[in-house]
């Protein structure tokens, strides 16, 4: 029975009269909704229009703007009134020129499509610095840098050119006929025109003096060169015919006296068959104390102090000579550089021993040394000119300058207030002199504070002539017109010379009279290079003497304090670049950060300063701030700790923490030069634990391959030579009906096979031992690929976008294989945490290792199988196609993906105000690559083995009616190695490169056990452990 | 007859030939001459007058030797037009000068006939048309009247059977039910009517979307009326001529004004056939030519480039999307296809358009069905001897070549 008892939920509602009852029972929200419209209740009361006219409302426009959008805009095509004769719209241009900006230098290729240079690449044929890197590989952005000086300035206002030299020159006339000193400071030119226009110049005005000035000086090894042969310049190293390479100190494959060794140095690291059975590769040793590219390279590397490297300059030379000398080594240390000695012993006119200690001393000890063990990698008859700055001549510059003792400077290519650490004094100085001038690509620190400031155009926008080596001439020659108002120095002093020519003519007839002697200029423009037979070669020592008091002078006592070492980073040099976000965000090979500059600590030194890394729980990186104060100068610097670092030194590197010039977003980092006093690397630093922590934008968190043998496969030369392949290389078993079969098996593989042997089927080899880390290819990559840049909080939360990746393994043990040897030994869950972790931790000196990883276009790709759309799929010839526009972003693929190359577009990152890079820029677009689609968001993306040149290739083979020869095929990747570490070409061509290196015994495929039957593949490591 | 015909060329023989002069001069003066305008060289109209016979004949064969001998006439003319030197012509002889000269001499009679011609057409033209209103106005009165007399007889005869006493009032009809409500209660036809009004809204609404974004017939009006008609189809210029970057690009390149100046330095006027109706008159298409001459800064009257040049805006036509990667040297060249292929009949458009729907499935349609041209091309020969033995067919579509790939076109 139903009964009629009455729920109540207020006393009131008892009271069937109450009227509040009745009307909260009638509506259902007793007040009017809250309005957000601040103070505007009246328009929303007048408004007759009502929720459902709204929703009306919205429901028509949104088909009236679907409808619209379906109208296609109208789209203009302007061709030329009078079309070039050399541009064809679609074809891209190749023009040999030369980059020479007073850090680095090099003869390039510049590819220019519809007139707009967008690549740069080596110009492999010239044998004059044809390798262009990483930095060199970015400089075509940084021609498209908006924030560049767009016309002359005086005083802080725009003016033209003409008003400008008129005022320019009259205040040199003045300056001259009251006979006050000017000084010139200028980069390292390295240009015989120039260094002739700048003669003139001094010529006519007497008081005027030319000091060269490079940011990062290498000043001493110039000194030492002078003192003993009598001329300024380096002696040559060809790292290619040394057997045995001692580096002390030296980042041969870094930026050490200008750089461009790694071509040499890497043909010598493959094991090549010799006689019968044994392979023979060079030795390499590096004593240094920051962990650098050459010591993640070398075979042995022996971590040492500032202080300790001098010594062991010292005995080595002791010991070669014969002579006694007073070393003081610790026994460790001692055993290591007996080591050096016997193996230099050895090898004899095979060895070669470098250094980059910065003391005029040191480095005539390394000449001694090469002279005396007559070494063939030495070479000082061919002088290496592209650094010649002279730190004695600048350190009176700037004391001139501070005591007031100059009247007038004229700053080219150099920015001195930021670069020196006496910088500020420094611009107040320029501040009161009677004239300043600095001619400048930025308005930078130096050129704010000048009363003239001449904007200087990029030099793919210029005319030049450059001598590297003595007698081996390079021209530079410009692929597009000036894009701003801008005057070569060059033409500035033409016109103060009053010369009739333009600085193309003068060069032209500069060559044509002194150094073509008759060979064709158009010719050589075309090749961009020149080289000149020499005749008179032979090179004599003036000065070897005391040779032995020098070497005892360098045996000093080691350090008190913590000493720092000032380097600079493969990916910014000497901060030229630093508004450029490719290098920006290209990650340090060595500690995998980008954006950033840091402390480089070892882990004991930073346990005992109290400095700490931690992973937050994203995955990203936060290291601790530490204050260092050298002499009277403070900064408070985040802290990375450093496998590898000498104890008791820290490490920082140059070229960050610029303001001027600069985007927001750019702005990252310290600037080290305020440490750089005396332009000497080495400072006696004091360093406390400072607040808080640094947001680091790592890319590589596992430090090392926790035995994970299949990823990185390293041997020892020994065990390369004696034992079979199956020993040190074998293929992966899996168990198929309790039998050990051989992953490669087809009885194994239950993936349907694709056809590939007909037409190419494309592979891509790379060499673990010849490649040196130095990420050319990373840039080339981001510019035939038009890859985005993220910035450093995606690049924090791992949303990098780079399509290649410079993994860097650490191995805690002597090698990888007892790290496996550790892993396998590992019983049960609690040790294997214990182990684990300590094998996160790499020991004070680990073994490097850098194996450039790609989308390795498996044969069975695990992605094309989970993508619900079909939107990755395989090719006949080897590669994995992603369609961009049929991808609906599931990222299953990404997920399924073993080798983690797959990038999503978690953002439009081109025309987006939220990144401010070049993709948002007009000028920063023209960089694009116009073969290679700009991706949206929500897309994913990854390498595609560049099908747009291998298309082409096969396009330009189909045209001309012929086959393709070996060579042809090339990626942006395998372009940019100079390394040859990286091989791309046709494995149906039986007589292909590629394929012989299919066959060879080291190599492997990444994962092998997964079966996915990559068509990339490894050369495995192997390393000369040889103690003989 | 033969007797005729020898006596007329006897005739002809004497009397310079006009046809003859008129070839001559198109096929060797007209490059640098016009008849009634300066050109390169001055205009040869009455050229006769001004110098003597002989003096032209050998000015004719070799000016230069006549400019260095000091000839004062040749001097001068050689230093009026920039003293660029007259192709000396010594295979012609007297009787082709003469033939020449008497072509440039002539003038056609014909302009006072037409003019007379074109006006009476005219006048005849305006009667008819009045004629043609008279009549309609007529015709419209005798309907009105016939329509008049109707309604009167109708009333006559219904007066009549009023007084003769017939019923005519109309029977009332059965009440049916209406239309609409049997086909209401009749569910089985509203039943189809519902299928058939979803299956066809379903198949138009499928048609919009899938039109959306395909261009096919898309003709904008451009800066200046190009005729592909008259280039392509009168004067039968082959495509690449203009359309150069075809051979070797990705893109066919709309043509650089400097290439247009190769014929129209000397084509200044319009003299093909007209479209009266369409207003595409002589004058009209010479107005197309001066605005070519306006773009390049080309000043006609003293036949110099002024370099005042003004880009021509052209609205484009064919857009593919730009992840779509499309070659022409591949097709055009490689696959040796007819540029028409896709472009349709280009030589009959008057004003250009885009013929295909340039879709994927119209690309990858072709890729299927057409063959490649492995013949004569090395780079095919080891492929083709492969993949041949491999589909036992002699002949392969580019589909069989991998042409179906997305990454081929996707990149």
């Amino acid at each position: 029975m139903a009964t009629n008892k009455t729920y109540w939920k207020s006393i009131d509602q008892l009271d069937q009269d109450n009227p509040i009852v009745a009307k909260l029972e009638q509506d259902e929200f007793p007040q009017k909704l809250p309005k957000d419209f601040n103070n505007q209740d009246s328009i929303i009361e007048d408004n007759s229009s009502s929720r459902r006219d709204f929703l009306k409302y919205i429901g028509f426009t949104t088909a009236a703007a679907t409808i619209a959008a379906c109208e296609g805009p109208v789209v203009k095509s302007v061709p030329y009134v009078v079309q070039p004769e050399q541009i064809l719209p679609g074809v891209a241009n190749f023009y040999a020129s030369a980059i020479a900006d007073g850090y680095d230098f090099a003869s390039v290729l510049v590819k220019t499509r519809e007139g707009r240079p967008i690549k740069i690449e080596s110009n492999t044929e010239s044998p004059v610095l044809g390798y262009a890197n990483a930095r060199v590989h970015a400089s075509v952005l940084s021609m498209y840098d908006s924030l560049r000086l767009q016309g002359p300035k005086v005083n802080q206002s725009d003016i033209n050119w003409g008003g400008f030299m008129i005022q320019f020159k009259e205040k040199l006339r003045l300056l001259k006929s009251s006979n006050k000193p000017v000084i010139l400071l200028t980069q390292t030119f390295a240009s015989p025109t120039t260094h002739d226009l700048i003669n003139k110049l001094i010529t006519k005005y007497s008081n005027i003096s030319h000091v060269i000035y490079d940011t990062i000086s290498e000043s001493s090894a110039l000194d030492a060169f002078e003192n003993i042969y009598g001329k300024r310049g380096f002696a040559e190293y060809d790292f290619s015919k040394a057997e045995t390479i001692i580096s002390i100190d030296a980042d041969i494959l870094g930026d050490w006296q200008g750089g461009g060794y790694d071509v040499g140095y890497s043909d010598g690291r493959i094991p090549k068959k010799e006689t019968g059975k044994i392979s023979r590769m060079s030795y390499h040793m590096q004593f240094e104390s920051n962990m650098s590219l050459s010591g993640a390279n070398a075979d042995k590397r022996i971590p040492a102090s500032p202080s300790i490297l001098k010594n062991i300059l010292a005995f080595i030379y002791g010991e070669l000579s014969n002579q006694r000398v007073k070393s003081k080594l610790d026994p460790k240390i001692r055993k290591a550089a007996l080591l050096a000695i016997k193996k230099i012993k050895n090898s004899g006119s095979k060895a070669v021993l470098v250094s980059g200690i910065q003391e005029t001393k040191a480095q005539e000890l390394v000449i001694a040394i090469n002279t005396l063990i007559k070494s063939q990698a030495f070479d000082a008859k061919n002088l290496k000119l592209t650094r010649q700055g002279n730190s004695k001549k600048v350190d009176e510059f700037v004391k001139d300058l501070i005591e007031g003792k100059i009247a007038g400077l004229i700053n080219v290519g150099v920015n001195p207030v930021n670069n020196l650490s006496e910088g500020i004094k420094i611009g107040e100085a320029i501040k009161k002199l009677d004239f300043s001038a600095t001619f400048s690509l930025k308005m930078d620190e130096t050129a704010s504070v000048s009363q003239y400031v001449g904007a200087l155009p990029h030099y793919l926008e210029s005319w030049g002539d450059y001598e590297f080596k003595t007698g081996q001439y390079v021209l530079a020659q410009p692929t597009i017109h000036p894009l701003f108002d801008t005057l070569q120095f060059q033409d500035v002093l033409i016109d103060i010379i009053d010369e009739k020519h333009d600085y193309y003519s003068y060069i032209k007839k500069y060559w044509t009279d002194n150094i073509l002697s008759g060979h064709s200029f158009s010719q050589t423009l075309h090749d961009g290079f020149f080289i000149k037979p020499l005749l008179n070669r032979n090179i004599e020592m003036i000065n070897i003497q005391d040779m032995l008091i020098k070497a005892n002078s360098l045996c000093v006592e080691k350090e008190k304090g913590i000493s720092l070492i000032l380097y600079s980073k493969i990916g910014m040099g000497d901060g030229q670049q630093a508004n450029n976000p490719w290098l920006k965000e290209f990650p340090d090979p060595i500690t995998r950060v980008s954006w950033d500059n840091y402390l480089t600590v070892s882990k004991s030194d930073a346990e005992s300063i109290g400095l700490k890394n931690v992973n937050v729980a994203n995955g990203a990186l936060n290291g601790s701030y530490a204050t260092i104060k050298v002499g009277k100068t403070k900064l408070t610097i985040p802290v990375l700790i450093q496998p590898g670092q000498s104890k008791g030194t820290v490490g920082l590197a140059f070229g960050y923490g610029k303001k001027l010039g600069l985007k927001d977003e750019m702005q990252t980092g310290i600037n080290a030069y305020s440490l750089y006093q005396n332009q000497n690397k080495v400072q006696q630093v004091s360093i406390y634990p400072a607040e808080g922590y640094h947001e680091f934008a790592c890319v590589q968190l596992h430090n090392t391959l926790m035995g994970r043998g299949d990823i990185v496969k390293e041997t020892t030369l020994e065990i390369f030579n004696t034992k079979d392949k199956e020993y040190w290389n074998s293929v992966p078993m899996v168990s198929k009906n309790h039998i050990e079969t051989k992953v490669t098996s087809p009885e194994v593989d239950m993936w349907q096979s694709f056809d590939t042997s007909i037409g190419h089927h494309f592979n891509l080899s790379i060499d673990l031992n010849s490649c040196t880390g130095c990420g050319a290819c990373v840039i080339a990559c981001h510019a035939e690929n038009n890859v985005p840049v993220v910035g450093k909080d995606e690049v924090r939360r791992s949303r990098d976008m780079h399509w290649l990746r410079i993994d860097r393994y650490y191995s805690s043990e002597e090698s990888f294989d007892s790290d496996n040897e550790t892993k396998d030994n590992i019983s049960g869950l609690g040790d294997s945490l214990t182990t684990f972790g300590e094998m996160e931790n790499p020991s004070e000196n680990p073994q490097v290792v850098f194996q450039p990883v790609m989308c390795q276009h498996c044969n069975h790709a695990p992605c094309e199988t989970v993508c619900p759309v079909a939107a990755t799929s395989h090719g006949r010839q080897g590669q994995n196609h992603m369609a961009y526009n049929r991808c609906v972003g599931t990222r299953y693929c990404a997920n399924n993906c073993p080798y983690k190359v797959r990038r999503f577009n978690w953002f439009l990152y081109n025309k987006n105000d939220e990144f401010d890079y070049y993709m948002n820029d007009d000028l920063g677009r023209m960089v694009l690559n116009p073969d290679v689609v700009v991706r949206s968001r929500g897309v994913m993306e990854k390498c595609s083995f560049c099908i747009q040149k291998t298309q082409k290739t096969i396009l330009d083979a189909k045209l001309e009616g012929r086959e393709i020869k070996d060579g042809e095929f090339q990626t942006a990747c395998s372009k940019a190695c100079g390394n040859r570490s990286i091989v791309f070409g046709d494995v149906n061509d039986k007589e292909s490169k590629v394929s012989k290196l299919k066959e060879n015994s080291r190599m492997y495929h990444l994962l092998e056990s997964v079966g996915t039957k990559p068509n990339v593949m490894y050369q495995m490591k192997v390393r000369n452990t040889d103690k003989t | 007859m033969l007797i005729f015909a020898f006596f007329s060329q006897s005739l002809l023989a004497q009397e310079p030939d006009l046809d003859l002069g008129k070839k001559l001069f198109n096929a060797n003066c007209a490059a640098c001459h016009k008849l009634n305008k300066k050109s390169i060289g001055p205009a040869l109209k009455g050229v006769s007058a001004k110098y003597d016979k002989e003096w032209l004949y050998s000015w004719i064969k070799n000016s230069s030797a006549m400019i260095k001998s000091g000839d004062d006439q040749a001097v001068a003319i050689w230093e009026e037009y920039n003293k660029s030197v007259m192709t000396g012509f010594p295979q012609f002889s007297s009787v082709d000068i003469d033939n020449i000269i008497a072509y440039t001499d002539y003038t056609p009679p014909a302009p006072v006939v037409s003019v007379l011609d074109s006006g009476q057409l005219a006048n005849s033209n305006s009667g008819s048309t009045i004629s043609n209103e008279i009549i309609l106005g007529a015709l419209v009165v005798v309907f009105l009247l016939l329509i008049v007399m109707l309604i009167l007889v109708r009333r006559t005869l219904i007066r009549i059977a009023f007084a003769s006493g017939v019923d005519i009032t109309p029977p009332i009809k059965e009440k049916r039910l209406p239309i609409w409500k049997t086909f209401v209660n009749n569910q089985f036809i509203v039943f189809v009517t519902v299928v058939l009004l979803l299956l066809s809204s379903a198949y138009y609404v499928y048609g919009f979307l899938m039109q959306v974004g395909v261009d096919q017939g898309y003709m904008p009006v451009q800066p200046i009326h190009y005729s592909h008609k008259i280039h392509a189809g009168a004067n039968q210029i082959e495509c690449k001529y203009c359309h150069s970057s075809a051979r070797v690009s990705k893109h066919s390149g709309i043509p650089a004004l400097n290439v247009c100046m190769n014929c129209h330095q000397n084509i200044s006027d319009y003299n093909g056939e007209e479209d009266i109706e369409n207003g595409y008159t002589k004058e009209f298409y010479t107005n197309e030519i001066k605005k070519l001459y306006a773009a390049v800064g080309w000043d006609e009257e003293n036949q110099v480039y002024t370099g005042n040049t003004e880009p021509v805006k052209w609205i484009r036509i064919h857009n593919l999307p730009d992840f779509v990667y499309f070659n022409h040297a591949q097709h055009v060249m490689v696959g040796e296809v007819k540029c028409q292929t896709c472009h349709g009949p280009v030589e009959e458009m008057e004003i250009m358009y885009q013929y295909s729907p340039l879709t994927m499935g119209w690309c990858i349609n072709c890729h299927r069905e057409t063959n490649v041209k492995v013949k004569d091309n090395e780079y095919y020969t080891k492929i083709h001897e492969e993949l041949s033995k491999k589909y036992g067919v002699e002949k392969l579509t580019v589909a069989e070549m991998g042409g179906l790939e997305c990454g081929k076109c996707h990149y």
